[in-house]
C-alpha cells in the first residue's frame, strides 16, 4: 500500500470537479492507477478510458503506464498539452 | 548569467528588448541573438475576432521543470551561450503577448536553430493549457498533429496530439 498525491488539470479537472486528491493504493505503476480510477465508473471511467488523449505525469516529469509508483508519488492527468 | 532565472512563469507582460538586454548583458561571446514571441490571435478554428479571450492553466512545478529539461537538451545540442524564456498564463486578449524563447550564441545559425528548437518542445511537452472564450462559449484548445511532426523533425517523438 502507497500514498499517492494526484492532480488533475484542464478539462480533466473541469470535468472532475476537483484538482487534487490523496489515494491510498495497491497500484503498482501509472497503469495500474489508471485502472484502479477507471473501475470508479462515471466521469472518471469516461475521462481516463484506453484510448482518450490522457498524458499522464509521476512527480513532475511525463510518464507512460509502465511506469513505477515510488511512495509519497505526485501523479497528475491531464489532456494534451497547448501551451506556446 | 547564472543569477538570473531561465524559466519564468508570469501573469505580467514581458518587455522583448529588456529580456534580450538582461540575457546578453557582460558576454563579449555573444554574437547572435534570435528570439520567438507569440501572442494571442483573435481567430483559431473560427473567423475573425471569434477569440474573446484566452485562459492559460498550468502545473506549477513540472512546467519550470520541463522547460528547465528543454534549455538543457538545447545546450547540450547546439553551442549557445544563453537561453530565456518566458510565459504568460492567466486571461490574456488577442494582440497580447503569450510566450518569450530568446537565445544567444556566437553565430546566428545556432540560435537561430536553437530558438525553433525550444518553440517546437514547448509546444508538446510543457504543461500548459488553453482555453478560448468565443461567442459561442468557452472550449479547450485541441493539441495540433502539426506541433507534434515539428518536435519530431528534431528526432524527438511527442506523442502528444495523439
Amino acid at each position: 500500500m502507497t500514498t499517492v498525491h494526484i492532480k488533475y488539470f484542464a478539462s480533466i479537472r473541469e470535468a472532475i470537479g476537483h484538482s487534487t486528491e490523496v489515494l491510498d493504493t495497491e497500484a503498482a505503476t501509472l497503469g495500474d492507477l489508471r485502472d484502479e480510477l477507471i473501475a470508479r465508473g462515471g466521469v472518471y471511467a469516461e475521462l481516463l478510458a484506453p484510448g482518450r488523449a490522457v498524458r499522464m505525469a509521476l512527480n513532475q516529469v511525463m510518464a507512460g503506464e509502465g511506469a513505477a509508483l515510488p511512495a509519497q508519488a505526485e501523479v497528475a492527468f491531464f489532456p494534451p498539452v497547448t501551451g506556446g | 548569467m547564472a543569477a538570473v532565472a531561465r524559466v519564468r512563469i508570469q501573469t505580467q507582460d514581458f518587455d522583448l528588448g529588456a529580456e534580450i538586454a538582461a540575457l546578453r548583458l557582460g558576454d563579449p561571446q555573444v554574437g547572435a541573438v534570435c528570439s520567438f514571441v507569440g501572442t494571442v490571435r483573435d481567430r483559431n478554428a473560427g473567423g475573425p475576432g471569434e477569440v474573446q479571450s484566452l485562459e492559460l492553466e498550468h502545473y506549477p512545478g513540472m512546467t519550470e521543470r520541463s522547460i528547465e529539461a528543454m534549455i538543457d537538451a538545447a545546450h547540450a545540442r547546439f553551442d549557445v551561450r544563453a537561453v530565456r524564456v518566458v510565459h504568460r498564463v492567466g486571461v490574456l486578449e488577442p494582440l497580447d503577448q503569450i510566450v518569450l524563447v530568446a537565445v544567444t550564441s556566437a553565430h546566428r545559425s545556432e540560435s537561430f536553430q536553437a530558438c525553433e528548437f525550444v518553440m517546437d518542445y514547448l509546444k508538446t511537452q510543457a504543461p500548459f493549457w488553453k482555453k478560448e472564450q468565443t461567442p459561442q462559449g468557452a472550449q479547450w484548445v485541441d493539441a495540433r498533429v502539426s506541433d507534434d511532426a515539428a518536435l519530431a523533425r528534431w528526432g524527438i517523438r511527442a506523442d502528444n496530439a495523439i
